[in-house]
């Protein structure tokens, strides 16, 4: 699967806090809740995010609370691909079991770097500066998963482990 | 093969002899949790997936915690959604209020969890019950709606960090203390992905709730899960409240570990975590004068009886600073009915604190003490990132119950010994 966007940049230990407050955690609907995806570290996300933008994190990505709310408002708001140096684990197995790409890379993005992300092949190429990246693929189990659409398919599938 | 604690409790729930770090399995469930935030979500993709019958109406908990009593509108919507299902599903622990408590704080008093039991919840802090021998971590909804309709959880076998401690907690140091103290040392993600096995002579010299208070605080590290040995206390604890049969397993004296760190218990001080990460750790000689709003002595980090007895000796026959708001929430309904008991709820009052009934309420900003622009707070809970307790511009300062009290009084961050006599 080949995904491309625009890079929104963001530090290190972006928790789930920030991706969604919690209040507006009285609500799990997705569209609500993409309404403010980022607002409280980056105000402006609403505005400048595109179909199919990737965000590029630092560190521990999605630190913090266990809300499924936070990988759901960044799919809903448009989100591709999440790129990150590290995700914390709630986070990037929420992901994974909702179907949002994830990838860890070590690379250094700038905002508006049009990034290409080929998920079976695993790279990353950053069109702006001309970089390429490769990234490990899934372990199969999490393949699996993946592979049917998410969590709940593949357990109903049974052919999960 | 050499395994910890962790992976002996995995490997027997998944039918394995042995394990090794990086395996992924999956897993049975002894027990799946929820609230009422991350259930409702739970309940979309239980019900989107076609699922009709949970695994064992008998081992998922729903306890409506964050923004009960319901905050507003919306939050009614969603508890009620949570309550229909429990009806309808006849999920025997559903938690509503006047029952209720925070989670973390009353599946331990429960007895809904023993030592081996491997449990699952959607809320980070699943990975309290740890203190009591268990393997628990906290996953996600659609985690939850596997689980609840499987029974079932997949799971990366972590390896471990040997946390050894040594020593006796001083006076008016507790386990909160020992947690950010660690949480400095290491880093919010200094444990990612890993297990924090807490060993040593220093572990006996620990009560339960400070064992409970520091597994709380584990992924705060970016841990999986914080485990405790089974010890005597353990053991009595679990009888104390009814818990199930335990399974005892102990880590192989060979296993293997990422890396072992010593903590001396009687060297430690109190520690404050400062805005915005659990790691930004000082202790009082790195402390200058930051004067505060309000306080907030509650929460699954620190809202149980022997955190609001430490908070009740500061405060007996003390006031409140005038401009500051402080807050008392006992975590559960039995913790509450025991502070009255015990004469603590008069203290609170008589010193000019708001008690209020068990909530997770400003823990996260959801209501019952939010901040504004500007403002600070010392907190007895487990998070201080931007916007955790209200407004993006406010602070939260972590910090112990006897830390928390003693600020209050103070008006600025202070700690018990700064007080006159
Ligand atoms: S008290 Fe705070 S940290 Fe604990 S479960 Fe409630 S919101 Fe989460």
């Amino acid at each position: 699967m080949l995904l491309t966007g625009n890079a929104l940049c963001y530090g290190d230990n972006v928790d789930t806090d920030v991706i969604i407050p919690a209040r507006y955690l009285n609500t799990s609907d997705p569209k609500e809740l993409a309404a403010h995806c980022m607002e409280d570290i980056d105000p402006a996300f609403l505005a400048k995010v595109k179909p199919g933008d990737i965000i590029a994190a630092g560190r521990n990505f999605g630190c913090g609370s266990s809300r499924e709310h936070a990988p759901l408002a960044i799919k809903t708001a448009g989100i591709s691909c999440v790129v990150a140096k590290s995700f914390a684990r709630i986070f990037y197995r929420n992901a994974i079991n909702i179907g949002l790409p994830i990838i860890e890379c070590a690379g250094d993005f700038h905002d508006g770097d049009a990034l290409e992300v080929d998920l079976s092949a695993g790279t990353l190429r950053n069109g702006t500066t001309g970089e390429s990246y490769v990234f490990p693929p899934f372990p199969a189990f999490l393949q699996k998963i993946i592979e049917a659409g998410g969590l709940m398919n593949a357990m109903a599938g049974g052919d999960i482990a | 093969m050499p395994m910890t604690m962790t992976q002996k409790i995995l490997a027997a729930h998944c039918g394995r002899d042995a394990l090794a770090a990086g395996e992924m399995i999956l897993a049975d469930i002894d027990l799946v949790l929820g609230n009422d935030i991350t259930s409702p979500v739970a309940i979309n993709e239980f019900t989107k997936a076609g699922c009709e019958c949970v695994f064992d109406c008998n081992r998922i908990a729903l306890v409506m915690d964050h923004f009960t009593p319901n905050k507003d509108i919306k939050a009614a919507e969603q508890t009620k959604k949570v309550r229909e299902f429990a009806g309808d599903k006849g999920i025997t622990n559903f938690f509503d209020v006047g029952e209720m408590g925070v989670e973390h704080a009353l599946l331990p008093e429960k007895g809904m969890v023993t030592a081996g039991d491997l449990v699952i919840g959607a809320d980070s802090h699943t990975c309290t019950y740890g203190a009591l021998g268990a393997f628990s971590s906290g996953v996600g909804s659609t985690d939850m709606a596997a689980a609840m309709a499987y029974g079932k959880v997949w799971l990366r076998v972590p390896a471990a960090i040997n946390v050894r401690l040594t020593g006796k907690l001083r006076r008016h140091v507790s386990g909160k203390d020992v947690i950010l103290h660690l949480i400095r040392l290491i880093g919010v993600d200094g444990a990612l992905y890993q297990s924090l096995e807490f060993s040593g002579e220093g572990v006996a010299a620990l009560s339960m709730d400070d064992r409970l208070c520091i597994c709380n605080m584990a992924i705060e590290a970016g841990a999986k899960n914080g485990i405790f040995p089974v010890d005597d206390q353990t053991l009595a604890f679990l009888r104390e409240h009814g818990a199930k049969e335990p399974r005892v397993y102990a880590a192989d004296p060979d296993a293997a570990y990422e890396r072992t760190i010593e903590i001396d218990l009687s060297a430690l001080v109190s520690v404050v975590a400062f805005p915005h990460l659990p790691e930004n750790g000082r202790t009082f000689e790195e402390i200058g004068e930051v004067r505060i709003d309000q306080v907030v002595v509650g929460s699954c980090t620190n809202g149980r009886i022997s955190d609001l007895r430490e908070a009740a000796e500061i405060l007996r026959g003390r006031k409140v600073k005038k401009g500051v708001r402080a807050l008392i929430i006992p975590a559960t309904q039995t913790i509450w009915l025991q502070a009255v008991r015990e004469g603590l709820m008069e203290v609170f009052i008589a010193a000019g604190c708001a008690v209020s009934t068990p909530t997770c309420g400003p823990c996260l900003g959801g209501h019952m003490g939010i901040l504004a622009k500007g403002e600070r707070c010392v907190s007895t809970t487990n998070r201080n990132f931007v916007g955790r307790m209200g407004d993006p511009q406010s602070e939260v300062y972590l910090a112990s119950p006897a830390v928390a009290a003693a600020s209050a009084v103070m008006g600025r961050i202070a700690s018990p010994d700064m007080l006159d006599a």
